[in-house]
């Protein structure tokens, strides 16, 4: 008999739950760091692309309480997670509108604003290049970056000296070219996403402190401690510091969707900290610098040609995505990569050419963002599918079932893919939307409109990106669980915390874990990518049957009882073929067991787990992709809504929307509920409102949330119907896989699709605003007064 | 620099002031009510709300000085013999927040909210959140949460 699970699958209350909501829970910026406390201001470049010509800051000097100045001649040290194309302070030129040239380091943050002001900078301007489509020239007008050609970067990068082109990933497979031919429909058009902003309410900090024994410690908000310190150990080795030197100390984070992710500003704190030793120095960003200055959401310009048979199925595709990545791609270029291998979208597809292709433009770095490209081109991809539907006469789920992967069926690059639930997603939307029944409104002024859109993600990780676990108990049987995951808010700590006590018999509310410190947690490679739940959540799975195999093995020494009939119920060791025996974990886990002769056996529990997926490869044939496991597994799911527009303005009001994913075991049903329903409103943002604007020089106009909306309480559908689907991982805990942002994939194909179904009109560009709408029904003669 | 005086919480709290510190500066960096966040420092995203006087209101935007002599509420003032509130509580139960950023905030609003119509329709309380920025939970939870804390008083 399969024994029912105690902790997993139930909607246990989260371990954060009463720091978070008492006024406990102390952030990154609420840390008290004492008296000695310094401030950095930075001096921000006014132009896109600009040589420095000279840095005078004798004035700023003057002030008093202003402690030292620092350029970039005080760190000639590049950085980067998967291409060092930054350096801590540019050296030569700037790159975009905002970065720093300086860093003003005072007593008091005041000062420190008033001083930079007095740093003057002399710039000759350079011609920037804001356009990807410009920028992605074989002889450019503007080079962004000369030195492409000897940037370190990952060994699946692909750059090429002397243009824009940071990287080009390519897939080749099966006969395109020969499979459009005998295509009855091929649809071919151009899609294009702008650029966006995560928006995290906490804004980006850091605190390092360099102290007088040659420590380097960071406090930052960030979703990748361990990957912080190796970066800063990378770039800071000329000044003698290395892994071993340095600590991250990562505090409650208040939202992270890839913001903080890699490195962006955190560096500064660990740089000029060097400069000042035994004073800790702040850096805290302004919601201004918060938009322009982390990373930003890459734009791209997608064209996309599917060719299908008169049943619709698709017999060939091509996908050619320029990405507008910015100025710095370290982290972006594995976004373009990510889309590179993936752009095949849900689909059983024989013959395929992808070109996914980075691109620097002189905007603000791209880098990830929840869907890590994924939204991006599953806008253009599952428009796609509804108008060759359309076209075709068929319903557009129905084309999306006789396409839709499979089990066993090959992805792009030619690896198997993994178990899922497509299908029943699919059919769970369907049933959930009721969407062949008859949606209407009584209102002249309206019309309604339904849209569908299936999604896919894996996530994007070196090949040897890996997890590990202590688990320690103390004496009344609580665990402390050592990880060095982030909890961003999905309630990571909380799902760790039912994996240990599912496996040991212990209470969620039992078991205590906080973020991480590097000095004192184990190793993480970063909270990012949707694999938290599934890569730490093995590492914890294994500590804690490593905990187990100490309780039972201690118990077969002391007790003579046979291990293989020993288990953990209610905080208990029983045994199945002695029902009389039982211990509580209490009486044991630290003091160890008395024998006869009085002495003691055993002694602390401390269990220990790491995981890597050992079957990912990312080497394959650059000329083709074919050949690695670059994908550890991908998530599925449907979405579905129905919305009412407004003929005369163009305003979308989402009455019901219905997202199913198949996170393989909802190890906490309410948590996976959670992340759907905020992800879904996060991607509809992203059709509805958000939009960032940049002058031709390269400045952007809307840095604020006045500016750049992000939904309120007011802005979001009257009913949202999450669904989960569980067809198991195998190698994933309890056979659970990743879902965090997956949620917001389907979101904006199906805004365009519903419009469509409404107004008759196709939109192809995001946002989709009133005003856009009413516009392209104009430009349509569609649209009557 | 000017000494004021604010009833924090119920507390009587002296503190020397600056003419520009706003009292979100002094309630987190001088009085240690770290529960109060900054997120915008111009009116947009309601993290720093706090009752003053029993109304809520953004404090980036009022500056220290314009608060002497009043009372101020925060969150840290709502636990009760070592017990969250009921309201928190529920926030809690119905997983109405995640990172936990503007819970502070939204928590306060919910209280005035109710304090003045306790039995709110879906609108109204969304109407009264509606300045308070989320960006993890799609609001869902935390009106659903609201609604039925308000229909079980």
């Amino acid at each position: 008999m399969k024994k029912e699970y105690t902790n997993i699958g139930k909607s246990a209350l989260r371990i954060d739950g009463k720091e978070k909501l008492s006024g406990a829970a102390i952030y990154t910026d609420d840390i008290d760091f004492g008296p000695n406390l310094l401030y950095a201001e930075i001096v921000e470049s006014p132009y896109a692309h600009a040589i420095i010509k000279n840095i005078d800051y004798s004035e700023a000097l003057k002030v008093p309480e202003v402690i030292t100045v620092v350029t970039g001649k005080d760190f000639p040290y590049q950085f980067g997670l998967y291409m060092k194309d930054r350096h801590i302070f540019p050296q030569k030129k700037v790159r975009f509108v905002g970065e720093q040239v300086a860093a003003v380091v005072a007593r008091c943050p005041k000062v420190a604003r008033r001083a930079a002001k007095l740093v003057k900078v002399e710039y000759e301007e350079l011609e920037a290049v804001i356009s990807q489509i410009d920028a992605a020239e074989d002889k450019p007008k503007t080079i962004v970056h000369e030195d492409l050609g000897n940037y370190w970067h990952v060994p699946w990068f692909f750059p090429r000296a002397n243009t824009n082109i940071a990287h080009w990933r390519k897939i080749r497979k099966g006969e395109p070219d020969k499979a459009f031919k005998g295509a009855a429909y091929i649809l071919d058009d151009t899609y294009n996403v702008p650029r966006y902003s995560h928006c995290p309410i906490e804004i980006h900090v850091a605190v390092g402190k360099y102290d007088l024994s040659g420590r380097l410690t960071i406090w930052a908000s960030s979703q990748s401690p361990h990957t912080q310190r190796h970066v800063f150990a990378e770039a800071l080795a000329p000044l003698g510091l290395k892994h071993g030197n340095i600590r991250v100390i990562a505090p409650h984070v208040g939202g992270g969707f890839g913001a903080k992710a890699g490195v962006t500003m955190e560096i500064l704190a660990a740089a000029i900290a060097t400069k000042v030793p035994g004073n800790p120095v702040k850096v805290l960003w302004t919601r201004e610098r918060e938009f322009y200055n982390t990373y930003q959401r890459l734009g791209v310009q997608a064209r996309l040609k599917i060719g299908v048979d008169k049943t619709g199925k698709i017999l060939a595709l091509h996908h050619e995505l320029l990405w507008d990545a910015g100025a710095y791609v370290e982290y972006g270029a594995n976004v373009v990569n990510a889309v590179g291998l993936s752009a095949i979208g849900p689909y059983k597809i024989d013959n395929v050419s992808i070109d996914s292709v980075c691109i620097y433009t002189n905007l603000p770095p791209g880098g990830a963002y929840r869907g890590f490209g994924y939204s991006e081109f599953l806008f253009g991809l599952e428009s796609h599918m509804t108008r060759i539907a359309k076209h075709l006469g068929l319903d557009p789920i129905a084309i999306r079932r006789v396409n839709a992967i499979k089990e066993g069926d090959t992805t792009a690059y030619g690896a198997k893919m993994n178990p899922n639930g497509l299908h029943k997603a699919i059919e769970a939307v369907e049933k959930e939307i009721d969407w062949y029944g008859k949606h209407t409104t009584n209102n002249p002024n309206k019309v309604i409109g339904k849209g569908f859109s299936l999604l896919w993600k894996a996530p994007a990780m070196p090949p040897n990106a890996s997890s590990a676990c202590f688990l320690k108990f103390n004496e009344d049987a609580s665990i402390n669980l050592l990880v060095s995951g982030m909890d961003i808010g999905q309630g990571y700590l909380t799902v760790m915390a039912q994996i240990a006590g599912e496996i040991l018999g212990v209470p969620t509310s039992k078991i205590r874990s906080e973020n991480p410190d590097t000095d004192r947690n184990p190793y993480e490679w970063q909270t990012v990518a949707s694999h938290i739940t599934w890569s730490s959540g093995n590492a914890v799975k294994k500590a804690a049957i490593d905990a187990r195999n100490q309780i039972f093995d201690l118990i077969v020494r002391t007790k003579y009882l046979p291990k293989d009939e020993l288990y953990l119920e209610d905080e208990k060791v029983k045994c199945h073929t002695n029902p009389n025996f039982e211990l509580a974990l209490k009486d044991f886990v630290v003091d160890g067991i008395q024998t006869k002769d009085g002495t003691y056996k055993g002694g602390p529990i401390l269990g220990k787990g790491t995981f890597l997926p050992e079957f990912s490869t990312t080497k394959s044939n650059p000329e083709t992709g074919q050949g690695g496991h670059p994908n550890v597994h991908y998530t599925v799911g449907a979405a579905a809504m129905i919305m009412e527009i407004d003929k005369n303005t163009g305003k979308i009001k989402i009455l019901k929307a219905v997202e199913a994913i198949d996170c393989g075991k909802a190890i906490n049903p309410d948590l996976v509920n959670g992340q759907i329903v905020g992800g879904l409103v996060q991607g509809l943002a992203t059709v509805l409102y958000e939009d960032m604007r940049y002058s031709e020089k390269g400045k952007l106009l809307n840095p604020n949330f006045t500016d750049y909306k992000i939904p309120t309480a007011k802005d979001i559908p009257d009913v949202i119907v999450p669904i989960i689907v569980e067809v198991p991982q195998p190698d994933g805990p309890f056979g659970a896989r990743g879902m965090g942002e997956h949620t917001m994939l389907p979101a904006a194909p199906m805004v365009a699709n519903a419009v469509e179904d409404a107004l008759g009109v196709r939109i192809t560009s995001m946002p989709i605003t009133a005003e856009k709408v009413i516009m392209t029904m104009i430009k349509e003669g569609k649209y009557k007064d | 620099m000017k000494k004021i005086v604010i009833k924090l919480n119920g507390e009587t709290r002296y503190t020397h002031v600056e003419p520009n510190d706003t009292l979100l500066d002094i309630l987190r960096d001088n009085l240690g009510a770290t529960s109060v966040k900054s997120g915008c420092e111009r009116g947009d995203c309601g993290a720093c709300a706090v009752l003053l006087q029993g109304e809520s209101v953004r404090s980036c935007l009022i500056f220290a000085v314009e608060a002497d002599g009043q009372a101020v509420e925060t969150i840290e003032g709502m636990s009760k013999d070592r017990k969250m509130s009921d309201l928190q509580t529920a926030f809690h139960e119905k997983n109405a927040f995640q990172c936990g950023f503007c819970a502070p905030g939204t928590i306060i609003s919910t209280v005035e909210l109710l304090k003045e119509n306790p039995q709110p329709e879906k609108a109204e309380i969304q109407e009264a959140i509606a300045g308070n920025l989320c960006r993890c939970t799609g609001y869902s939870t935390i009106i659903d949460t609201v609604k039925e804390f308000s229909e079980k008083k």
